[in-house]
């Protein structure tokens, strides 16, 4: 299980500079005028600043200013299954992302393996296309990477590397029927407006299977939450594969390419790929595994409204609360347990937002004495598929899913 | 799956009473132009500090690297020959040296 706390402490200003001097964090700018956060990492660092100062964003985990690494405080998760735009995480690769967006002069190209080669206006796809609505979670596939021990290097997420948004956008595959696909095409492949800093170097580019790109749920999304994206958040058009980690969820979508022969460009067959192993697990240093593309996301459930470590009174009934998802599928069951896995209790879940999206849960329970309980919640996905007791490890750092622990003192 | 957009777009409508104009077109995008922050953080000093400032934050600033755990000597260097390999970073090999030895002290696995 994880051992580690759904909140993390703000820090003083001592404890930050003890903590910015062993880490070796040079503090040019007056850091301290900032909300500082310690996640709980094991090995370090944690210290992080709480940034507002990105625009359409609110507080935000500062995890890399270039490009914009910003993760969801986790306090946001516990107000509800939507996760609000101006809190909603943020991960780019390549730093050369435009600014300055005209709608009337973007355009979303399809080319490649089609009848027809289209290049269509946001008109186009607001007002031309049937539209559609979704829930769904976006998920980092490196979330909870500082987690993982051995520790592994990547952007070093805490657990807020995911939201949850109700997408609403036009169908990929109605989109692809307009251009026509022709026989013998294999994949399609999506490219944002971002660029690499350096001429030569590989443009963030991802691939689906052409079945999988015309199943009808993966979506070319203009407005999260009933409004436009932020900026940041890959405005104007960003594409939503439901139950499939974000790295497929290309942002500033402007261009689709249909291929008649499998992709292999860098960030679809050497980036992003995991052991094809049981949860994509491997022993650190062990080689010769099978790599594959990383695909369907795992089921995972949070405690949000206690921190770890938090002072409850004994022998009275107390509420807990959180979030759980599905992965690839609904959620069946979040079940808890006081007496760290012996027996298992069934939480209450709250209203089905959609399959894909995050799901309530909540119950009451009683700590029957004084003394330090570790609570351990886990989530059971549609297709039986439960969250298991020890964690996985991989180089990568990818599908965090083991079962969550929080302590809690019961006085 | 999917949900119908009809109530969304009635709700909406209903909302936007005084612009019923707009009821049949219930979402517009408006153009976005915006400054991103920068990051002005260097590498802290000490020996080959100087050649880290100059090969390690084109791309990504300073933090990136920062933020990462300690790590051995052999993983910090096969993550500077990625830059180069994977990422095309322009790094003189008489570099990589240096910057393998400064990260290796500042941020080495004990
Ligand atoms: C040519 C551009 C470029 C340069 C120069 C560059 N990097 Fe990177 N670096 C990248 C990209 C691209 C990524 C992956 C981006 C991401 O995941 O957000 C990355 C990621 C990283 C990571 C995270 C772990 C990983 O492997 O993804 C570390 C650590 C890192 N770089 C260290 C360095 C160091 C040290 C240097 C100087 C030797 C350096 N970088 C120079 C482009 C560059």
């Amino acid at each position: 299980m994880a051992e580690n706390g759904a909140f993390y402490r703000t820090m003083t200003r001592r404890q930050l500079l003890a903590a910015a001097s062993a880490a070796g964090v040079a503090l040019s700018k007056p850091a301290w005028a900032q909300s500082m956060i310690d996640l709980p990492l094991p090995g370090g660092p944690g210290a992080r600043q709480v940034t507002t100062s990105f625009p359409q964003k609110g507080p935000m985990i500062l995890q890399r200013t270039r490009p914009p690494l910003l993760e969801t405080p986790f306090e946001v998760f516990d107000k509800g299954v939507f996760t609000p735009n101006d809190q909603f995480y943020v991960r780019w690769h390549w730093a050369v992302i435009p600014t300055d967006i005209d709608i009337g002069k973007f355009s979303l190209t399809v080319r490649g393996h089609v009848n027809q080669t289209l290049s269509l206006s946001l008109n186009d796809i607001l007002h031309g296309l049937p539209s559609v609505q979704l829930a769904a979670v976006n998920q980092c596939s490196g979330n909870s990477r500082g987690f993982f021990q051995p520790r592994v290097p990547g952007g070093e997420w805490a657990n807020g590397a995911m939201g949850n948004a109700l997408w609403t956008g036009v169908r990929l595959k109605d989109v692809l029927d307009k251009a026509g696909v022709k026989p013998g095409a294999v994949q399609v492949r999506f490219k944002g407006l971002d660029e690499p800093v350096v001429a030569d170097a590989p443009h963030f580019m991802k691939s689906l299977d052409i079945d999988h790109a015309r199943d009808g749920e993966v979506m070319i999304a203009y407005a999260m939450n009933g409004e436009q994206l932020p900026l940041v958040n890959g405005f104007p058009l960003r594409l939503v594969v439901p139950g499939w980690y974000a790295t497929y969820w290309v942002k500033m979508l402007n261009d689709i390419e249909v291929l008649d022969q499998p992709d292999t460009n860098y960030w679809t067959k050497v980036a992003y790929t995991i052991p094809d192993t049981p949860h994509a697990s491997t022993k650190p240093g062990e080689t010769g595994v099978k790599m594959i593309p990383i695909n369907r996301m795992v089921p995972r459930s949070f405690v949000t409204n206690i921190a770890s470590g938090t002072k409850v009174k004994a022998a009275a009934p107390m509420t807990l609360r959180g979030i759980a998802f599905g992965g690839d599928c609904g959620v069946a069951s979040v079940d808890f347990s006081i007496d760290r896995g012996k027996s298992w209790h069934q939480a209450q879940l709250g209203k089905d937002e959609g399959k894909y999206g995050f799901r309530q849960w909540q119950t009451q329970l009683t700590l029957p004495g004084a003394g330090e309980y570790s609570l351990l919640v886990r989530c059971t996905n549609s297709n039986g598929v439960a969250q298991p007791d020890v964690p996985n490890w991989n180089p990568a750092g990818f599908m965090r899913n083991v079962m969550e622990s929080i302590d809690a003192i019961a006085v | 799956m999917f949900r119908n957009l009809l109530p969304a777009v009635v709700l909406l409508g209903v909302a936007s009473i005084p612009h019923a104009a707009h009821a049949a077109t219930p979402f517009e995008l408006k153009s976005v132009k915006l400054d991103l922050p920068d990051s002005d953080k260097m590498f802290p000093d000490g020996p080959g500090s100087d050649v880290i400032n100059n090969n390690c934050i084109a791309c990504h600033s300073a933090d990136m690297v920062l933020n990462q755990p300690l790590l051995s000597k052999q993983a910090w260097a096969a993550e500077v020959n990625k830059m180069i390999n994977n990422y095309k970073a322009p790094i003189a090999t008489e570099d990589v040296g240096a910057i393998v030895k400064y990260l290796t002290a500042f941020k080495g696995a004990k």
